[in-house]
């Protein structure tokens, strides 16, 4: 399997940081499932023949290294890496990450997926989301209800409300509507979330096969990316 | 935002679902950039890609014409063209306008901005 390096984000300033999520751990670590993961990052035969995946979407890109990560991975003319962020300092951070890494990326300002419905239903191939996670007072989390205020703070990247939840239960009937059969998504979370009580909601709820695909200590807490399979064979209704 | 973009994109006013696709593209500064020719790709996209949607909009922009329905999959002219329109046809500055509601969504610097007013949501 071939090396990939982590996106040069030289061009991000610490004034660029002050409004754009900086890439942490929990970005690394979704690098590392990335490239270690058996669909995605293929050896050179198969990267040959790669028929898979042709959209990707990536929910509050931020800096943009993660899908400039995934479009080098995947082959920058591969596939489409569309992305969204409610922030638009983040979306002009990730064109120009995108840039700087001679790949294309599509940033769109939206919150969350609202205006990529229903173009996309069961059209996105993968999808990634590193949620605002942590565990916060609900007034902090930024949604429809709250905007603009917290908008372009940058607390609203990691304040995820009760049990660092908010954003994510939010996020997940709009993840229902856009993964493909057969799709991947990836998801960053805390133990703190309670992952499995999320991968057997989910299984309850679509019967999409989850499982923790890697995991690490970072300081106190410990970071978990989990995995969700939509089924190839599900009924598309 | 290039057009493959616009072609995924609808307006999501709440309540607005009539006309809300495509947006209409106005007082656009279009540019083009070089992407690298990928006919596998454009072959896989072609089910994903609202037709009508695509021909109205190269068409009210003055881009490449594309025949009514899509063309033969394995026509490389064709191809050729699909990929210019798709992506490498890019909407610098200008804005959006639903043509159901009539909600007007900023494009600048090449990024669309698509979000609402608490009372629109």
């Amino acid at each position: 399997m071939p090396d990939f390096p982590t996106p040069d984000l030289s061009h991000l300033t610490r004034a660029d940081f002050r409004n754009v999520y900086e890439p942490a751990e929990d970005t690394f670590l979704l690098l590392d499932a990335i490239e270690e993961h058996p669909r995605i990052a293929l050896d050179d035969d198969r990267q040959r023949d790669r028929d898979w995946p042709s959209v990707c979407l990536e929910i509050g890109s931020g800096s943009g290294c993660v899908s400039t990560f995934v479009a080098k991975v995947v082959g920058r003319s591969n596939a489409l890496f569309l992305t969204t962020d409610v922030n638009p300092h983040a979306a002009r951070a990730t064109r120009r990450t995108g840039e700087k890494n001679e790949v294309t990326l599509d940033p769109v300002v939206m919150d969350l997926a609202s205006a990529l419905l229903p173009r996309l239903r069961r059209s996105v191939d993968l999808l990634i989301f590193n949620p605002p996670y942590v565990p916060t007072e609900s007034a902090e989390v930024a949604s429809p209800s709250n905007l603009p205020a917290p908008l372009f703070s940058i607390s609203a990247s990691w304040a995820g409300g009760v049990d660092g939840r908010e954003v994510l239960d939010r996020f997940l009937p709009y993840a229902d509507e856009l993964l493909a059969p057969g799709g991947v998504f990836l998801m960053v979370l805390l133990e703190d979330n309670a992952p499995e009580e999320i991968i057997t909601e989910v299984r309850d709820r679509w019967g999409w096969t989850g499982r923790r695909v890697k995991e690490r200590r970072a300081g106190r807490e410990r970071l978990v990316i989990v995995q969700f399979v939509r089924g190839a064979d599900v009924h598309v209704g | 935002m290039r057009l493959i973009t616009h072609n995924m994109l609808q307006c999501p006013v709440k309540g607005c679902s009539k006309d809300n696709f495509p947006l209409r593209i106005e007082d656009a500064e279009i540019e083009n950039a070089d992407a690298d020719f990928n006919p596998q790709f454009l072959k896989r996209m072609l089910d994903r890609i609202a037709w009508g949607a695509l021909v109205q909009t190269s068409f009210s922009l003055g881009v490449a014409k594309l025949p009514e329905s899509p063309g033969d999959p394995n026509d490389d002219e064709f191809l050729q063209t699909l990929h210019h329109v798709l992506l490498e046809t890019r909407v610098k500055e200008g804005r959006m306008v639903c043509n159901g509601c009539g909600h007007v969504y900023p494009i600048r610097e090449g990024i669309p901005n698509m979000l609402l007013q608490e009372n629109e949501v």
